[in-house]
């Protein structure tokens, strides 16, 4: 999402921008970057400072901070000297924002891509029809669920019963 | 100052940062590797909900008070935490009965903060309800999984119940303030949260296996002011520990 009215007075266009954006990787699962993560809504300008918004994923995601010091490092690297970060609550972070690159990216990682849409707030009891989360290392369907919370909050953890591996997902938020 | 809203966003902020910094205390204790890391996480993302809270509640007051102040530097009587919130973390059953009672309400509360008339409400509350619906499913589920598990699960299980019950007599109760915020559209009265709450537990606790206790227990006065800053001594401890760096080293940054 660029803000295309700026971007013709702009020094560099917005689009541009966010490619450069699209190589800086999370901290936490660095074969993904932060554009195909969907942390990043909007580049545009103010003058000569670039404004670049983002939105945290969980509240409490201590990645936060390192996603935007990637991103001015990332800039500073490309010469564009003067960055503000605008942090956006509302609407809020979710995975149906993630990219098919970012989903290819997390399965070749090892981690289950999430397997529907955002998480259902109106469901509050346990799940009886949660969805099958295929093996990301053998493609077995045979796979259940060992922890609603893994290695870290946005991660659910699965075993599978085909090739024995745990493994994390990503879950649906 | 708006002070009513700045009262009522301590009050949404305590009582995630107070049960974070118990539950944090598991870390390394867990029952179970999977145990451990969960309520790691849950622990994470209601410091990370307290922390939007009181952030916002240092800019309405406007006295130049950021999150760290707000957590670190309030001394008990300023806290406006729940009760249910500073029972000790006891063995896990105790634990787990505190987190599905706190999320149930946690859940209802935050359902309708996110249609509050205050956007930057909303934009927590919506953020916030997202985690806690993961949090609710877990800790009903471990409830029942315990409840209707051995007959010494279940024993344990209905003790932990039965003592935290007279507790969450509080998460209902309402006053002016709540009354103020409710009629400008920004808040609710907590009582309105009791019904869909109970329905819920009811649910749960059948599935559990696990009898309810009377209601008349949970409506004792002894059992309340929390989110009037009158608290019991657990909080005191707890706050030595979370806020001794602080303390100690005035400013001390990471």
């Amino acid at each position: 999402m660029v803000n295309a009215s700026a971007a013709s007075a702009a020094p560099v266009a917005a689009a541009r921008v966010m490619e450069w954006l699209s190589a800086v990787p999370d901290p936490e699962i660095p074969v993904l970057s932060i554009v195909d993560l969907g942390v990043v809504r909007q580049v545009g300008w103010e003058g000569d400072c670039c404004v670049v918004t983002v939105t945290p994923t969980y509240s409490g995601c201590p990645a936060m901070r390192e996603i935007s010091q990637g991103i001015e490092r990332e800039l500073d690297r490309r010469g564009i000297a003067r960055v503000r970060i605008d942090t956006r609550l509302a609407p809020a972070w979710t995975t149906d924002w993630l990219t098919e690159r970012g989903r290819q990216a997390l399965r070749g990682y090892g981690i289950a891509p999430p397997a529907e849409r955002a998480v259902d707030v109106s469901g509050i009891l346990p799940r009886r029809d949660a969805p099958v989360v295929p093996c990301p290392h053998c493609g077995s369907a045979r796979t259940r669920l060992v922890s609603d919370f893994g290695s870290t909050a946005c991660k659910a953890l699965y075993r599978c019963a085909a090739c024995q591996e745990p493994f994390d997902y990503f879950k649906p938020h | 100052m708006d002070k009513a809203l700045f009262e009522s966003l301590l009050r949404w902020g305590d009582s995630p940062l107070v049960l974070s910094q118990q539950l944090s205390a598991w870390c390394g204790h867990g029952p179970a590797l999977e145990e451990d890391l969960a309520l790691a996480n849950v622990a994470l993302d209601l410091l990370g909900q307290a922390r939007l809270w009181l952030t916002l509640a240092g800019e309405v007051e406007g006295a130049g008070r950021d999150e760290d102040r707000l957590a670190y530097l309030r001394d008990a009587p300023q806290f406006r935490n729940l009760l249910l919130v500073e029972r000790p973390n006891g063995h896990y059953g105790d634990t787990m009965a505190r987190q599905m009672f706190f999320d149930l309400w946690h859940y209802f509360l935050l359902e309708r903060l996110a249609g509050s008339a205050d956007p930057r409400v909303a934009a927590i509350a919506a953020k916030s309800v997202k985690e806690v619906t993961y949090h609710v499913r877990r800790s009903s589920d471990m409830v029942i999984r315990l409840g209707d598990g051995t007959e010494h699960s279940h024993a344990l299980m209905q003790a932990s119940i039965d003592a935290l019950w007279p507790y969450t007599g509080e998460l209902f109760v309402g006053d002016e303030l709540d009354g103020e915020l409710d009629a400008r559209g920004v808040g609710c009265r907590p009582e309105s949260l009791r019904e869909p709450w109970l329905s819920h537990v009811r649910d749960v606790c059948a599935q559990a296996t696990l009898t309810l206790p009377d209601e008349a227990a949970a409506c004792r006065p002894a059992h309340r002011g929390g989110r009037q800053g009158r608290h019991t001594e657990t909080l005191g401890y707890l706050l030595a520990e979370m806020q001794h760096l602080q303390r100690a080293y005035p400013g001390a940054a990471w």
